[in-house]
This record gives C-alpha cells, sequence and structure tokens, in this order.
C-alpha cells in the first residue's frame, strides 16, 4: 500500500514541480522514481558488471590460450587463486566461467540491457510521464544492485563463489563436497538470484502495466514502435518464465540446506553413500530450462527491437514489415516456451519426445529467418547513414545470421549429441545472443545518448570502437566452431591433456589474442561514454532526425518529460522518406491533416476522423485554461 | 519553466484498469507459474516410480472449508461496502481474518498429522513435495492476512466504502485468488496421488 500512498504523493510533487525545482541529491541520483535516471542507473550498473564478466573470461582465456604462462602478475588480484608456480587454480577456472556466465546472461544482457532501455524507453515513447509505478521502479533497481553485491562478495569468499556452470546443475551444485564452489559460493549465488528474480519481476510488470495502460492519445498498439513491442513482450516472456527459475531455486535450496531429495539420489561420496533418495536431476534441467530458455529470448529481443529503430532511421526508409516484425516477435515469444529440452538432448530424453523439441526448435528459423529478412529489406537501397549506432545494428544483424544459422545444426538432436557441450556451442549463443544482444546494448547507448545526457558522443571514436568489436567478435568466435566440431568440450580447463586437442594450442593462442584485443577495445567505448557525457558536443533535440516520441521533448526532460501536454500521436512511427513530403521523416505528432501533400488515398480518410479528435482536444485545453 | 503541467488536474490518461489492480493481476501471474512449475515437477517425478504412497491429513477438508467461508465473508464485506453499511463490513472483515488465521492454523495441523503418520520433509520427494506446497502456499496466504488486516484496520477508520474500493477489490481479488489456489493444490493432491 506502500505504493498507493506514493502514487499520490508523486502527483502532489508535479503539481509543485514549477514552483521549486531542486530536489535532493538522493531523490534525485539515488532512490530516484524518475524512469530516465533509473534507466541510466540500471546503465551504468550493467556496464560494471560487463567490465568484470569481460575480466574475468580475459582470465580463463588467458589460461586456454598461454598454458605455460606464469600468472605472477595477477596475484594481486586473485591472490591464492594462482599456485607457487604461477598456475591458476582448476578449481577457481571452473568458477570463473560460472561467473562469467552469470553475469554476462543475468547482470548485463537481461538487467543492464531490458533494465536500461525498458525503463529509459518505454514512458519516452508510448507518451507518458514516467512507469506505472515509479516505487516499484525504483525497488527494481535496488533489488537488482542488492543481488550485484551479494554475487560480488562471492567473488572474495575463501572457497570461492559458485563453480557449477551458469545453469548450476545438481548434483553438482546441491552437494557441498562436490567441488569448494558449491560450498557458501553456490549459497550467495542462490541469494543473488532470489533478488534478481525478484528484481525482475518488479520490472517486468511495470513495464507491462506501462505499455499496456499509459500510451498517450493516439497511440495504439499498431502505432506503436518495434522496441516498445520488443520490451513489452520481452516483459511478458520474464513474468512467465522467472516464477520457475525461482521454483527450481526454491527446491535446489531445500536439496543444499535442508537434506530433502528433490534432485537427489543414491549418491556416493568417496565410497559412502549419501542418505538421499528419489530424487531427480533431469527434473532441475526441466525446470531451469523452463525459464533458461526464453531466458535467450528475453536477452535477444529488446536488441533486435533497438535494431528495428536504429536501421529505419538511418536507413530514412519506413521499416519493411512492420506487421511481420511484430508476428514474428509475438511467434518468437511463444515458441520460446517449448522449446526447452532441447538442451537436453543428452539428458536421457526420450528421443521421440527429442524430435518433437527438434520440430518445435526449427520452427524459430522461421519468425528469426523474417526478422532478417527485414532488416536486410529495409537496409536496401536506404539512404544509409553510419551513425556508430547503425554500424552495431548492422553487425547485430550479421551476428544473427551467423550465428542464427548454426543454431540450425544444434536444433537437430542428431547433430547435436554430437556437438552438445563443444566449443560449437560456445561460437553458436556467443555469436546469437551473446554478441548479437551485446551490439543491441552498444547501439542503443549510442543512438539514445543524446537523449539520456544530452550531448553526442564522438563519432570518430565510435567507429574505431566498432570496427575493433566487430571484426575481434568474429577472430574470437569463429575459430570455436573447429574447435568444437574437432569434439574439444567446454568448461575444461586444459587442451594439453588430449592428443586430438593439442593440435589447437595456437589456434587458442589466437582466439586469446584476440580476446584480449577485443576486451581493450572496449575502454574506448567506455572513455567516449565518460567523456562525452560531460565534453561531448551538445546534441539538439531531434540529432538523428528520427519521428518517435521521445525527440519530441525538451533536449533533457524533467521529471514528467514534456512540459506541457503529452502530445498526440497520429501516425506510426516509420514515416520515413514518404513520398511528397517536405522533409525525409515526418514525427508521429504530425497529424495527417498537416500533411496533405504525402497522405496516401486512405490516410486521406482519416483525416476527418483526426479533425474531430482534434476539436474535442481543444476543449480539453480551453477547458484546463478556464481552470487555472 | 514557466510552462504548466497541464495534465495535472486536465487531461485524464487513457488507463485501460486501474494500473494497482493490473499489477496485482500480473503478481497473480507470476504465482500461477511458480504453482505451475512445482506441480507440473510434480507429475514429472512421480512418474519416474519409487513414490511413497500416503494418505493426505483429513484436516485438510476441514481446512479447504475454513477457506471458502473465509472468502464468502470477505465477499459479504465487500458488499456491505458497496452498500456502505459500514457495521457489516468490519464484521465481515473481522471474520475474515479470524477465518483466515483459522485456515493457517489447520494447514500447521495438517502438518502435525503428516509427521505422525511418518511423512516427513526431508525424505521421499512425495512427502517433501507436500511441504512445499503448502508451505509456500502459506506463505502467500500469510501476505493476504496482512493485507485483509490493512483493510480492517482502514475499514475501522473509515477509509473503506462506496468511494472508495480500490484496495478492498484488490484485496477481494487476491485473497479469492488465494482460496481457489488452495482449491486447486488440494483437488492436484487429491487427483495424483
Amino acid at each position: 500500500m506502500a505504493t498507493l500512498a506514493q502514487s499520490t504523493a508523486s502527483h502532489d510533487a508535479h503539481d509543485h514541480d514549477h514552483e521549486h525545482h531542486e530536489e535532493g541529491f538522493i531523490s534525485k541520483y539515488i532512490f530516484s522514481y524518475d524512469h530516465k535516471m533509473i534507466g541510466k542507473q540500471f546503465l551504468i550498473t550493467g556496464i560494471f558488471w560487463a567490465i568484470i564478466g569481460g575480466l574475468l573470461s580475459v582470465i580463463f582465456r588467458l589460461q586456454l590460450g598461454f598454458p605455460d604462462l606464469e600468472l605472477h602478475f595477477l596475484k594481486p588480484l586473485l591472490g591464492g587463486w594462482i599456485d607457487e608456480s604461477g598456475k591458476l587454480d582448476p578449481e577457481f577456472y571452473l568458477a570463473l566461467v560460472t561467473m562469467h556466465g552469470t553475469i554476462m546472461v543475468f547482470f548485463v544482457l537481461t538487467a543492464g540491457l531490458s533494465g536500461t532501455f525498458s525503463n529509459f524507453l518505454i514512458p519516452l515513447q508510448i507518451g507518458a510521464r514516467d512507469m506505472a509505478s515509479g516505487f516499484m521502479n525504483m525497488l527494481s533497481y535496488w533489488l537488482f544492485f542488492v543481488a550485484g553485491a551479494i554475487m560480488f562478495v562471492s567473488l572474495f569468499i575463501e572457497t570461492g563463489p559458485a563453480a557449477g556452470g551458469w545453469v548450476v546443475y545438481p548434483p553438482l551444485s546441491a552437494l557441498e563436497q562436490a567441488i569448494p564452489g558449491s560450498g557458501l559460493g553456490m549459497t550467495l549465488w542462490l541469494i543473488s538470484m532470489t533478488f534478481f528474480i525478484a528484481s525482475s519481476l518488479l520490472g517486468g510488470i511495470n513495464y507491462i502495466s506501462t505499455v499496456i495502460n499509459l500510451r498517450t492519445k493516439g497511440m495504439s498498439f499498431s502505432r506503436l514502435p518495434l522496441t516498445i513491442w520488443a520490451f513489452f513482450l520481452t516483459a511478458i516472456i520474464g513474468l512467465l518464465s522467472f516464477p520457475v527459475l525461482f521454483a527450481a531455486a526454491l527446491l535446489l535450496v531445500f536439496d543444499r540446506s535442508f537434506g530433502t531429495s528433490f534432485y537427489l539420489s543414491d549418491i556416493y561420496i568417496a565410497g559412502e553413500a549419501l542418505p538421499n533418495t528419489g530424487g531427480s536431476p533431469v527434473l532441475y534441467q526441466h525446470l531451469f530450462w523452463f525459464l533458461g530458455h526464453p531466458e535467450v529470448y528475453i536477452v535477444l529481443l529488446p536488441a533486435l527491437g533497438i535494431t528495428s529503430e536504429i536501421i529505419a532511421t538511418n536507413s530514412r526508409k519506413p521499416i519493411f514489415g512492420y506487421k511481420a516484425m511484430i508476428i514474428s516477435m509475438l511467434g518468437i515469444t511463444i515458441l520460446s516456451f517449448v522449446v526447452w529440452a532441447h538442451h537436453m538432448f543428452v539428458s536421457g530424453l526420450n528421443p521421440f519426445l527429442g524430435s518433437i523439441f527438434m520440430f518445435l526448435t526449427l520452427i524459430i528459423a522461421i519468425p528469426s529467418a523474417v526478422k532478417v529478412f527485414n532488416y536486410l529489406t529495409t537496409l536496401w537501397r536506404g539512404n544509409l547513414i553510419f551513425t556508430p549506432g547503425m554500424l552495431f545494428s548492422i553487425g547485430l544483424v550479421s551476428f544473427f545470421i551467423s550465428g542464427g544459422l548454426t543454431g540450425i545444426f544444434l536444433g537437430n538432436s542428431a547433430i547435436d549429441i554430437q556437438l552438445h557441450d563443444t566449443y560449437f556451442v560456445v561460437a553458436h549463443f556467443h555469436l546469437v545472443m551473446g554478441s548479437a544482444s551485446f551490439f543491441g546494448l552498444v547501439a542503443g547507448v549510442y543512438h539514445w545518448f543524446p537523449k539520456m545526457f544530452g550531448r553526442m558522443m564522438d563519432n570518430r571514436l565510435g567507429y574505431i570502437h566498432f570496427w575493433l568489436t566487430f571484426v575481434g567478435v568474429y577472430l574470437v568466435f569463429f575459430p570455436m566452431h573447429y574447435i568444437g566440431i574437432a569434439g574439444f568440450p567446454r568448461r575444461y580447463y586444459s587442451w594439453t591433456g588430449f592428443e586430438f586437442s593439442n593440435m589447437y594450442e595456437d589456434l587458442n593462442m589466437f582466439v586469446s589474442a584476440a580476446a584480449i584485443v577485443t576486451f581493450a577495445a572496449q575502454f574506448i567505448f567506455l572513455f567516449n561514454f565518460f567523456y562525452s557525457m560531460y565534453r561531448g558536443r551538445k546534441a539538439n533535440q531531434n540529432p538523428w532526425r528520427s519521428t518517435t516520441l521521445e525527440w519530441t521533448t525538451p533536449v533533457l526532460p524533467g521529471h514528467g518529460n514534456w512540459p506541457g501536454e503529452i502530445p498526440t500521436v497520429y501516425r506510426w512511427p516509420y514515416d520515413y522518406s514518404k513520398p511528397g513530403a517536405k522533409e525525409d521523416f515526418i514525427m508521429q505528432t504530425v497529424p495527417l491533416s498537416a500533411t496533405p501533400e504525402s497522405n496516401l488515398p486512405h490516410e486521406q480518410e482519416l483525416v476527418k476522423l483526426e479533425k474531430e479528435i482534434m476539436a474535442e482536444e481543444q476543449e480539453v485545453l480551453v477547458a484546463n485554461e478556464a481552470k487555472s | 519553466m514557466e510552462e504548466k503541467f497541464a495534465y495535472a488536474e486536465g487531461v485524464e490518461q487513457p488507463i485501460a484498469m486501474h494500473p494497482k489492480k493490473f499489477a496485482l493481476w500480473l503478481f497473480m501471474v507470476t504465482v500461477v507459474m511458480i504453482f505451475a512449475a512445482l506441480t507440473s515437477a510434480y507429475i514429472v517425478r512421480q512418474s519416474e516410480g519409487n513414490w511413497l504412497e500416503f494418505e493426505l491429513p483429513t484436516l485438510f477438508w476441514y481446512s479447504t472449508g475454513i477457506i471458502i467461508i473465509s472468502s464468502l465473508a470477505l465477499h459479504w464485506a465487500y458488499t456491505a461496502a458497496k452498500r456502505d453499511n459500514l457495521v457489516q463490513l468490519k464484521l465481515g472483515m473481522a471474520v475474515t481474518v479470524v477465518t483466515a488465521i483459522a485456515f493457517l492454523v489447520a494447514q500447521w495441523y495438517g502438518w502435525v498429522a503428516l509427521v505422525n503418520r511418518d511423512v516427513f520433509f526431508v525424505g521421499n520427494p512425495s512427502g517433501s513435495f507436500l511441504y512445499v506446497f503448502t508451505g509456500l502456499h502459506g506463505i502467500h496466504l500469510i501476505s493476504g492476512v496482512i493485507f485483509i488486516i490493512f483493510v480492517l484496520i482502514s475499514s475501522f477508520r473509515y477509509k473503506v466504502h462506496s468511494q472508495e474500493m480500490t484496495v478492498m477489490e484488490m484485496c477481494v481479488t487476491y485473497w479469492h485468488f488465494l482460496g481457489g489456489l488452495w482449491i486447486y493444490l488440494f483437488m492436484f493432491l487429491l487427483l495424483n496421488h
């Protein structure tokens, strides 16, 4: 009920807005209810986690690429995890890959991506003052922060963080005796994820109710920018799948700490039988992947939505197949819930069931291909403007194709049984999910930076960042396909133990070198980001000459977004290069009646309806004037 | 900043549904998903065999009755509030609180009955699942009881009446939902045993 009290309070705050504008530091920057500030908080926290996650990957790439290297220089950072002879502790290697996965999937590409752009863009693009509940929104960020703090602490405890892989399969994760990471580290992992789930759910509930309830006049679902469609569907996926992860984690907690046997059965450790009997580890896999697979789309869909927006804007063309884009996103949303067992082809799954899941999995290729086709046809013969955001969006499309193709291989159970848990899988999902979503995130930052901070990021640094990252990502992940086809399993500490993988040592060295360069290139972005925040060129109101509502706000919108009334929407968001129009874009706020020169025949008919609406509005406006 | 915030008292936003109520519905969706996951896990695990069979405590029938009475009482209070009959409202809310707590007590004794017939939380998953279902439902129920007590207090402060029904309506929705959830769980356990 605090939320209810809050909403009235914030209403009052609006009323007083024009009297005193000074907000306290704490309410403005820390416990802010303003969706724009919360979005920025998510972004900065996400960047922090991306650096940590990337750093962890560089450490284990050092081990993989240069197994003979003495890592004494990492001693100040890793302490006891580097032994006397300068070798990385094998147990800690497992912790590194686990933490890299957890951080990147949940903290960077879920919270950092969805949290940033859903919060920042939903109210701005649908024409709302703020989220449905500012309080819940604030809570969502701070729960995420707590989750992050706990996970961060777990990196430094004596037994190390969780080490059973980001999927934390039991019995490995359930038994403290199994590996050091399954002790306190795993407990902290579970606590942290509980906070994270609560944060995601609060955020998701807010996104959905905002999109459904708070759209401005004229903003029908068929006029929503594709970004909003993507965020909306992402939130629905999260709302339906995160509770299942919670259920899975809850049973795991009971197995770990209370001695139940949901996932444990007939286990001998050091010759001694455990009392647990009757559990099923496969049960955990079912529950986990029921979240785990939709999670892939939670990560990817927002990036795809951002890309649609940026590609249309910078091709100066309407997005090709607006409805097809929506339908394919809906298709992906629904299909994401019925394909989870393709992660489990080797779990002893009934082969018949496997073929059903294979069939359903391959169907996802259709909506994905529709989306790729539409991106390419939007680009086709457009007046392309290569802003850094545009380059990263095109990069996303590239990764989505090259990583998606290997998905068709892996979706086939017959091939997957050979390739399962090899570096082929690693290459596949790092391209299609990891890099593609990361590029969507970065593209979004370049594109909406002027709206966030009122300044432009430097283009030249953006180009350097793009080319180093784009080429770097391919240099890192393309060779991994070969290593995977050769059969090398992921999560292995060392390559040198087996004859067949010895020959890949130089290739691994190459991958590691590329990874380090790519990671280093991200600091160009960081410099650009923080430098431009204070010293960048001042942005004008609509730097990309875009059509959507956020560019009708002042350069730096205050709390409430529009100083006057919320603008009304009269057209879809993709009126670029409309034949006959004076300029190559028409904002969503421009009535059809104002553009008779470019209206299509059916739009001409809508003009009459529009005039009625405007007359109505005029009345309201007059009434308001009279009141004040 | 000279421009006024005309929206503050003027144009209403096109709200399809009260945002807080809508958020409550979405929250209930997440609760449904948790129990959908747990009950399907139950079925998957049960089909694998090695499953302890035992009889459900008869007390669960009584607790089912109690929670139905509780829901009816709350509904009575709700209609009373709509008619501005504040005496009936307070009475109905009080009955709801008492029956809600009685339900929790009955569930506790249901657990005692389970322990008496050697079905423990730790042991065969068949029993553990039962404790997880009832326990997790119980936790949600406690949140519901807190909600009802909150409404009870505000009804004694005359803050619930026909002009101010939002909180009351949310409370009714949530409580009926929790009652329905228990009936679903109980039916599920009766059928899959």
